[in-house]
C-alpha cells in the first residue's frame, strides 16, 4: 500500500506547503507564489493520475499499444493557462497596491485601512 | 525541497528564481510521466513568463519580505486539516500507474482507439483538446483574453511623452553595456519565431499547438523589448493592434464553431467544415489552434508590456526627483534583465 | 436556430466582448453591451419555456456523445437561474453608461464593457454546462473578470478588496478542482449525469468522502457562507456601483446553484445529506450568519457595507431553505434566488444613483435625501420592506414559503429564530430611513438634484418587479416548483 500511494502523498506535501505559504505569509507576492506552488502541485495530481504502468506518452505511433490517459493531460494544459491569468492579474492588483499605499506587506495596509476608516 | 526553501526565503528575488526552479522540476516530472504536452507548457510558463512577470512587479514592489509572523499557528491547523483530509481521500484510490483504474478503463479508451478514424490526428492530446473537448479550450482562451483586458484595466497608461534626449542617452548606455548579447539574439529572434511557427502547426503530430507557440512567440517579441527598450518595441508592435490581435483570436475560435451552427450541426462540430469529415476536423483544429496562438501571444505581449511600462513611467516619476537615484535602479535592474534573458533562452532549448 | 438556444445564450456575450475592443466609443460600446445583453434576457426567456413544455434540453457540443464531449443540459433550474442572471444583468447596465462617467476614467470605458460581458459569460457558462471540468474554466473566467471589475473602484481599497477576493476566490476554485479530480480518479468521467450513475458503485470510498468535503468548502468560499465571507463586504463596498449591483444579485447565487447541482443530481440526496451531517451544520452555520451578518449591518457607517452585510445575512436564509432537504425548503431557497437579486439589485442600483449625486455612501451624508431624492430614496424603502419581508413584497413570499417549510420540518426553534432574524434587518433599515427622512438636510451642501431618468427607469423597474412578484406569484412560484421538484426527481 505504501508503495502504490506514495505518490500521492508526497504531492499532498506540496500542495499543503504552497497552502501555507499562502494563509500565512503576509506579503503579497509571497501569497501569491504560495497559491502556484499549489496549482502546480494540483496539475501533477492529476497527471499522476493519468499515468499508467509502461505506457507511453499519448501520441499515436506504431508498435505502441499503452498509453497514459489523454483526458488529464488537456485538462491540466486548460488548467495551467488558467492558473498563469490569474497570477498575472493577481501581480497587476499587487503592483497597484504597492502604488497606492506603499507597501505590500497584509498587516501595513490593514492598519491603512483602519486609519481612514477611522476618519470618515 | 525547493518548496521549503521558498517557505524560509525573505528574499524575494531568490523566491521567484526557486519558483523557476520549481516549475522546471515540475515540467521535468511531467515528461517522466509521459505527459509531454503539459511539460512542454509548464516549462514555458512556470519558469518563464510567471518567472519574468513575478520579476516584473518585484522591481516596482521592492524585493524583501518583510520579518514578522502572524498566526502561524492557525494557518498550520488549516493546512494539517486540509492536508489530513487529502491523505485520508488517498487511502481507497488506485494504485499510481495501475492500469485497472477507473480512469484508464472508462471514457479515455475511446479517445486512445477510435481518435485516428474520428478526428485523424496523431497527438491524443490534440484531438481531445481541440475537438472532444474544444469548449474547454474556448473557455480557457476566453479565460486568457479576460487576464489581458484584467490586466489592461489596472496597469495601462494614457499615452505619454517622454524627452527624446533623455530616451537616447539611455539607449546609448544599454548598447554599449550589451552589445555581444544584443547582437547574438537579434539573430536568435528569427529563428525563435520560426520555433513557434513550426510548434504552432506541429501540434497534430508532436507535443505543441497554439497555446506553447503563442507563449514562445511571445517570448520573442519580449526578448526583443528588452534588448531594444520598451519604446521601440511599441513602435513596431503597436499596441491597440495587439488588442484587436488578441480579440481577433477569439473570435477566429468562436466563429469556428458559428459556421457549424450554420451548417446545420452543432456548435464546434468540425465535420461539416469540409466534404470528407477528416478534412473536416483537420481545418477545425488548425484554425481554432490559430485563434489561440493569436489570442496567448497577444495577451503575454499586452501584459508583459504594460508591466514594463508602468514600471518605466514609476521611474520618470522618480527622475523628477532625483537622477542619480534612477540610474542605480536602473542598472540593477538590467542585471535582471539579463538574467530573466537566460531563462527564456534556457526554456526554448528546453522546448526543442 | 431553435435547437441552439441554449448555446447561443454563452456564445453571443463571448463574442461580444473581444467586439467591444473595436468599437471604442463608449456611448456604441454601451449600447452594442446593452443589446447582447437583452439578446440573452429574451433567450433565456425562450429557453425556460421551451424546458417547462418539453423537459430537458440536452445539447451536445462538437456533436460528440456526452462523456467523451461537453454537453450543455438545461432544465429548470438552469432555466430559471439564467433567466435571472440575464434579466438583471441587461436592466443593471442600462444605467451603466451614466454611472461610469463619474466613476471611472474614459479610457476604463470599453474594458468595463468588455469585463462585464465576460462575466456574465463565465455565470452563463457556469449554469449551462453538464460538464464538471467545463464549470471550473467558466468559473475562473467570472471569477477573473469580477476581480479586474472590483478593482476598478475608485477607491483604493477597491484594490486591496480585490485582492483578497482573488486569494479567497482561487483557493476555492482550487480546492473544487481538487475535488473534479478525485470525482474524476474514481469514475474516469467528467460528465455531471454519468458521475451520478458511477458514484454509486464508489460512495462507500474515502476519496469521495474527501471529493464531497473539498467540493462543499471550495463552494462555499465562493458562496461567502459564514464563516467563509470575509472577502464580500469590501469587495461589494468599493466596488463601481454598476459591479456591486450586478455582482449582488448574481454571483453568489451561481454559487448556491453550484451547491444545489452538486449535491442533489451529482452526489445525489441519500448520499449528500448522510455522509456528513450537513443539514445540522448548514442550518447552524445559515443561523449565526444571518445573526452576526445582521448585527454587524446595524453598525456600518457606509451604506454600501450595510447591504454587503445584509447579503452575507441573505445566504444564511438560502442555505436554511437548502438544508431542511424537502421540497418546500429547496422551492423557498430557489424563491429567494429569485427574489434576492431583485432586491438588492435595486438596492445597490439607488446606492449607485446616490454615488452618481453626492460621490458618497456614507450614512452621514444621507442626512435630507429623502426630500432632496425623493424617487431614490423612496426605491431605498421599497426595496428595504422587500429585504425585511413585508407583505406585497417579494421579500415575504420566499420568508413565507421558508417558514412554511420550516415548520413543515417540525423546526420551531428555527422558525422563531428566522422572524429575530428578520427584526434586525428592520434595525438597519430603519437607520437609513431615520437618516434620510427625519434629519434635517447637510448644513453647507447644495440642494441635490433627483437622480437622471437613465437610473431612475432601471431602478423603478426592478422596484415594480419586488412588487409585482410579491402580489402575482404565479410565474415565480410555478417555476421554483418545478426546479425543485425536479430535484427531488419528483414528476409533476
Amino acid at each position: 500500500m505504501v508503495l502504490g500511494l506514495y505518490n500521492y502523498w508526497i504531492v499532498v506535501l506540496l500542495m499543503m506547503i504552497g497552502f501555507y505559504i499562502v494563509i500565512a505569509h503576509g506579503n503579497l507576492i509571497k501569497k501569491l507564489v504560495g497559491l502556484t506552488i499549489f496549482q502546480t502541485s494540483v496539475f501533477i495530481f492529476y497527471i499522476s493520475m493519468g499515468n499508467v504502468e509502461n505506457g507511453s506518452a499519448p501520441i499515436l505511433a506504431e508498435g505502441l499499444s499503452r498509453y497514459s490517459n489523454p483526458l488529464p493531460h488537456v485538462l491540466i494544459l486548460t488548467a495551467i493557462v488558467v492558473g498563469i491569468a490569474t497570477t498575472a492579474l493577481g501581480l497587476a492588483l499587487v503592483v497597484r497596491i504597492k502604488e497606492s499605499y506603499g507597501s505590500i506587506e497584509e498587516d501595513e495596509i490593514q492598519i491603512q485601512d483602519q486609519l481612514t476608516e477611522d476618519k470618515t | 525541497m525547493i518548496a521549503i526553501a521558498i517557505v524560509r526565503t525573505k528574499d524575494l528575488l531568490a523566491v521567484v528564481m526557486l519558483t523557476g526552479i520549481y516549475g522546471l522540476l515540475s515540467a521535468s516530472f511531467f515528461v517522466v510521466l509521459d505527459a509531454v504536452d503539459v511539460a512542454f507548457t509548464e516549462a514555458a510558463v512556470g519558469a518563464g513568463i510567471s518567472g519574468l512577470l513575478m520579476l516584473a512587479a518585484i522591481t516596482m514592489t521592492g524585493r524583501t519580505e518583510a520579518p514578522k509572523r502572524h498566526k502561524p499557528l492557525l494557518a498550520l491547523l488549516v493546512v494539517f486539516v486540509t492536508g489530513g483530509m487529502l491523505i485520508y481521500g488517498t487511502l481507497d484510490m488506485p494504485y499510481f500507474g495501475s492500469f485497472e483504474a477507473p480512469v484508464h478503463q472508462h471514457v479515455a479508451p475511446r479517445y486512445i482507439n477510435d481518435s485516428m478514424q474520428e478526428v485523424g490526428v496523431p497527438n491524443i492530446v490534440t484531438s481531445v483538446l481541440a475537438s472532444y473537448r474544444a469548449f474547454d479550450t474556448l473557455g480557457e482562451v476566453a479565460v486568457i483574453f479576460t487576464a489581458g483586458i484584467g490586466v489592461l484595466s489596472l496597469l495601462s497608461l494614457p499615452q505619454r511623452r517622454r524627452s527624446y534626449r533623455l530616451d537616447e542617452s539611455k539607449k546609448e548606455l544599454m548598447h554599449e553595456q550589451h552589445m555581444v548579447v544584443r547582437i547574438v539574439s537579434k539573430t536568435l529572434i528569427p529563428f525563435i519565431l520560426l520555433f513557434a511557427l513550426y510548434v504552432q502547426f506541429h501540434g497534430d503530430f508532436g507535443p505543441g499547438g497554439g497555446f506553447q507557440a503563442g507563449v514562445i512567440f511571445a517570448a520573442a517579441i519580449i526578448l526583443y523589448a528588452m534588448l531594444f527598450g520598451l519604446d521601440t518595441a511599441k513602435r513596431v508592435f503597436n499596441q491597440t493592434l495587439i488588442q484587436l490581435i488578441a480579440a481577433i483570436g477569439l473570435l477566429l475560435y468562436a466563429s469556428v464553431g458559428v459556421v457549424s451552427l450554420f451548417s446545420g450541426v452543432n456548435y464546434l462540430d468540425y465535420n461539416v467544415l469540409a466534404d470528407d469529415p477528416v478534412a473536416g476536423q483537420h481545418l477545425g483544429i488548425l484554425l481554432i489552434e490559430l485563434g489561440v496562438g493569436c489570442t496567448v501571444a497577444a495577451v503575454m505581449i499586452i501584459i508583459f508590456f504594460n508591466f514594463v511600462g508602468r514600471r518605466e513611467a514609476q521611474q520618470d516619476a522618480n527622475e523628477q526627483n532625483s537622477t542619480e537615484l534612477n540610474n542605480s535602479h536602473e542598472l540593477k535592474s538590467t542585471e535582471l534583465k539579463s538574467t530573466e534573458l537566460n531563462n527564456t533562452k534556457q526554456n526554448n532549448r528546453e522546448g526543442e | 436556430m431553435l435547437a441552439h438556444l441554449s448555446i447561443l445564450q454563452v456564445v453571443v456575450p463571448l463574442m461580444a466582448a473581444p467586439l467591444c475592443l473595436f468599437l471604442n466609443r463608449s456611448k456604441l460600446v454601451w449600447l452594442f453591451a446593452l443589446l447582447v445583453c437583452a439578446f440573452t434576457f429574451v433567450n433565456s426567456i425562450f429557453l425556460l419555456q421551451q424546458v417547462m413544455s418539453s423537459g430537458t434540453i440536452i445539447y451536445q457540443l462538437g456533436g460528440w456523445d456526452a462523456p467523451w464531449g461537453i454537453e450543455y443540459r438545461i432544465d429548470e433550474l438552469n432555466a430559471l437561474l439564467l433567466l435571472i442572471i440575464s434579466a438583471v444583468g441587461t436592466i443593471v447596465l442600462f444605467a451603466a453608461h451614466t454611472s461610469i462617467q463619474k466613476e471611472l476614467p474614459e479610457s476604463r470605458h470599453t474594458l468595463f464593457y468588455s469585463l462585464y460581458l465576460l462575466s456574465i459569460t463565465g455565470m452563463f457558462g457556469i449554469v449551462s454546462t453538464g460538464d464538471v471540468f467545463n464549470v471550473f474554466v467558466f468559473l475562473e473566467i467570472s471569477s477573473l473578470s469580477g476581480y479586474a471589475l472590483i478593482a476598478l473602484g475608485k477607491d483604493r481599497r477597491a484594490l486591496w478588496a480585490a485582492y483578497q477576493y482573488l486569494i479567497m476566490g482561487t483557493i476555492g476554485a482550487t480546492f473544487i478542482l481538487i475535488g473534479i479530480g478525485l470525482l474524476y480518479q474514481m469514475t474516469g468521467t467528467l460528465n455531471m449525469a454519468d458521475l451520478a450513475n458511477r458514484l454509486a458503485e464508489v460512495n462507500q470510498t474515502r476519496t469521495v468522502f474527501a471529493a464531497f468535503t473539498f467540493l462543499i468548502v471550495g463552494i462555499c468560499l465562493k458562496l461567502a457562507l459564514f464563516p467563509l465571507h470575509l472577502w464580500l463586504p469590501n469587495a461589494y463596498a468599493y466596488a463601481p456601483s454598476i459591479v456591486t449591483a450586478f455582482l449582488a444579485a448574481t454571483a453568489t447565487k451561481v454559487a448556491v446553484y453550484l451547491l444545489i447541482r452538486f449535491t442533489y443530481t451529482v452526489f445525489g440526496i441519500e448520499f449528500s445529506f448522510s455522509i456528513l451531517p450537513l443539514q445540522n451544520l448548514f442550518i447552524i452555520l445559515g443561523l449565526v450568519g444571518i445573526f452576526a451578518a445582521s448585527t454587524a449591518a446595524i453598525y456600518k457607517t457606509n451604506v454600501k457595507h450595510i447591504f454587503a452585510y445584509s447579503s452575507i445575512a441573505q445566504v444564511g436564509y438560502m442555505i436554511i431553505g437548502y438544508a431542511i432537504n424537502t421540497t418546500t425548503g429547496l422551492m423557498a431557497t430557489l424563491l429567494h434566488l429569485f427574489n434576492h437579486a431583485l432586491m438588492k439589485s435595486a438596492l445597490f442600483l439607488a446606492l449607485g444613483a446616490v454615488m452618481y449625486r453626492i460621490g458618497s455612501v456614507q450614512l452621514s451624508q444621507f442626512q435630507g435625501l429623502g426630500r432632496q431624492m425623493p424617487l431614490t430614496m423612496a426605491a431605498i424603502v421599497i426595496g428595504g420592506l422587500s429585504l425585511i419581508g413585508v407583505p406585497l413584497t417579494v421579500g415575504f413570499i420566499s420568508k413565507w414559503y421558508l417558514l412554511l417549510a420550516v415548520i413543515e420540518a417540525g423546526m420551531w426553534p428555527v422558525a422563531v429564530l428566522l422572524l429575530l432574524g428578520s427584526l434586525l434587518a428592520v434595525l438597519y433599515v430603519w437607520r437609513i430611513v431615520e437618516t434620510a427622512y427625519f434629519k434635517p438636510p447637510l448644513p453647507g451642501r447644495e440642494a441635490v438634484q433627483e437622480a437622471p431618468w437613465t437610473f431612475l427607469a432601471p431602478i423603478w423597474i426592478l422596484v415594480l418587479a419586488n412588487i409585482y412578484f410579491g402580489i402575482d406569484t404565479r410565474l415565480s412560484v410555478q417555476v421554483a416548483q418545478a426546479a425543485s421538484q425536479s430535484l427531488f426527481g419528483i414528476n409533476p
